[in-house]
């Protein structure tokens, strides 16, 4: 009972004290105006360019943007607490790491999925491009495991950000990294094959192409084996992040470094 | 007078150019950030199979590398100066504070000059897209006069989001937009017409087609150079008279600091 409430209840708790940056002012501009005009942009560098379609470029950019709400929330729903001087606090408490970690998380995949829903919707509709009704739950399906999986991949952010302090820096480069590795502006068949192994192996990859599957009219049952690996892919990142997070903080503990990393 | 608003103008952009400069991790990202877009437009034209493109992309890249310094930094100037605390001072100070503001425009546009090298490394080592300059006077004299119109874009931004606490998110938000209606990767032609008149009223347009014409011939790129400056000393005389505007608002309700 006691893992559930920290799970749920401090997850939230967390998630507003340690968010709180997140206004409405911040909201808008950031997380429902920037990621229409990305859409935008590939949307007309690929018709200036003569590859692709609009659908191609509108899924992928809006699966590939719930990153930065993954990344950067994550990151600090943890890194945050050094700022407000209550990290060493919240490691010495007797709760369980488990679900004081990943409680965090939870709020974070509920921001990115209404920014990936959202982004998609709304430039679908001012492109113009047809998905059909039928599409929808199984967008939405895979646009939750997707964000579940880059959820794992801000994990693994807040983990280093236990000792690095440039979290910003560190979320801007990865954000940059998922947007060339992750096919959602090239086609994965059309990267060089070393960077084809890294695409297979990180979060959204899959995801992005389940999601373009459906709405070209593939049935569930057909991308499912897609929407597993992501699943897989989003476990194995949940662990390396969490285990991560423990490793760092018991060095953190050994060196005496917890607020000053 | 002159002298003295040219002296405060100098030692401001070297003072910010280098403060800018301090940060290892700030000057990385603000090296890699647009490498990350010119490396998905490199496969993208690439892909569609044009040699020329390639050429077009590169040039578009590297222009829009230093808008990326400068949306951001430009556009949270006041409230950095906010945050150290020496807002007020500089306000006071009997210099007039456009002189204060507008060097940081153009040392965060000095900044995008890494971003632009970078790109054009970047696409030759890595892509090996081999760039000749057809009018090189020209192209010389293209890049300072985009360089400088982007800095008073800066300046303008800066000033119009005074009165905004978190006008970083603003900032960060006006990058994609300027990068498609400028035309740095898509060609204005592509745009919807209702959006041309105000992809012409932006002086990183002219800039853009300033460098392309320049670069590769055809257009007249002392016209595009003439119609950037003129748009960037129209921000600069704009910018002026509003910072007089936001500063009086200011005082008149004792709200600088926003506390």
């Amino acid at each position: 009972m006691t893992s559930l409430r920290i799970f749920f209840i401090g997850g939230l708790t967390a998630y507003r004290a340690l968010i709180n940056w997140l206004s409405l002012w911040i909201f808008i501009p950031t997380l429902v105006i920037t990621p229409i005009f990305q859409i935008l942009l590939f949307v007309y560098i690929g018709r200036s360019a003569g590859v692709q379609s609009d659908t191609f470029f509108v899924i992928g950019n809006a699966v590939q943007y719930a990153a930065v709400p993954c990344l950067f929330s994550m990151t600090n729903a943890i890194t945050g607490e050094r700022y407000q001087q209550t990290l060493a606090y919240i490691l010495v408490s007797p709760a369980g790491r488990l679900p004081l970690f990943l409680g965090r998380a939870l709020p974070v995949i509920l921001n990115a999925m209404f920014v990936a829903a959202f982004s998609l919707i709304v430039s679908g509709l001012i492109v113009g491009i047809h998905v059909p009704v039928s599409a929808w739950p199984g967008i939405a399906l895979v646009i939750v495991v997707s964000t579940f999986a880059c959820t794992g991949l801000g994990l693994i952010c807040a983990a280093i950000g236990l000792r690095v302090r440039e979290t910003a820096v560190l979320n801007n480069v990865i954000f940059g990294l998922l947007l060339v590795f992750t096919g959602a502006n090239v086609a994965v068949s059309e990267l060089p094959g070393w960077m084809q192994a890294i695409s297979e192996r990180i979060p959204l990859t899959h995801g992005i192409r389940a999601a373009r599957e459906i709405a070209a009219g593939a049935s569930l049952s057909h991308v499912s084996g897609l929407i597993l690996t992501e699943l897989a892919i989003g476990a194995v990142y949940m662990a390396v992040g969490y285990y991560g997070l423990r490793l760092m903080e018991l060095s953190s503990r050994r060196s005496a470094s917890i607020q000053i990393a | 007078m002159i002298r003295r608003s040219a002296r405060v103008l100098l030692m401001g952009w070297l003072f910010q150019f280098k403060q800018m400069s301090r940060s290892s991790f700030d000057s990385l990202l603000a090296v890699l950030w647009p490498l990350f877009f010119a490396t998905v437009a490199f496969f993208m034209f690439r892909a569609g199979g044009k040699p020329d493109a390639l050429v077009y992309a590169s040039l578009g890249s590297a222009v829009m590398g230093i808008w990326t310094a400068t949306s951001v930094a430009a556009g949270s100037a006041l409230q950095r100066e906010r945050w150290y605390g020496t807002l007020e001072l500089l306000v006071a100070a009997p210099t007039h504070f456009s002189l204060v503001l507008l060097p940081v425009g153009l040392a965060t546009a000095t900044v995008g000059t890494y971003c632009m090298a970078s790109t054009l490394l970047w696409g030759r080592l890595v892509f090996g897209i081999r760039l000749t300059i057809e009018h090189p006077v020209l192209f010389g004299l293209a890049i300072p006069a985009t360089l400088l119109s982007i800095g008073a874009l800066g300046f303008l931004m800066a000033v119009s989001f005074a009165r905004y606490r978190n006008s970083w998110s603003l900032g960060a938000t006006m990058e994609y937009p300027v990068w498609l209606i400028c035309g740095f990767l898509v060609p204005l032609a592509l745009l919807p017409a209702e959006v041309r008149p105000i992809s012409w009223a932006l002086a990183p347009t002219w800039g853009m087609r300033a460098i392309r014409h320049a670069a590769q011939g055809g257009g007249s790129p002392l016209l595009d150079i003439g119609m950037c400056v003129a748009l960037g000393a129209a921000y600069v005389a704009l910018g002026v008279v509003l910072t007089e505007a936001v500063l009086r608002a200011a005082r008149a309700r004792a709200s600088l600091s926003l506390t």
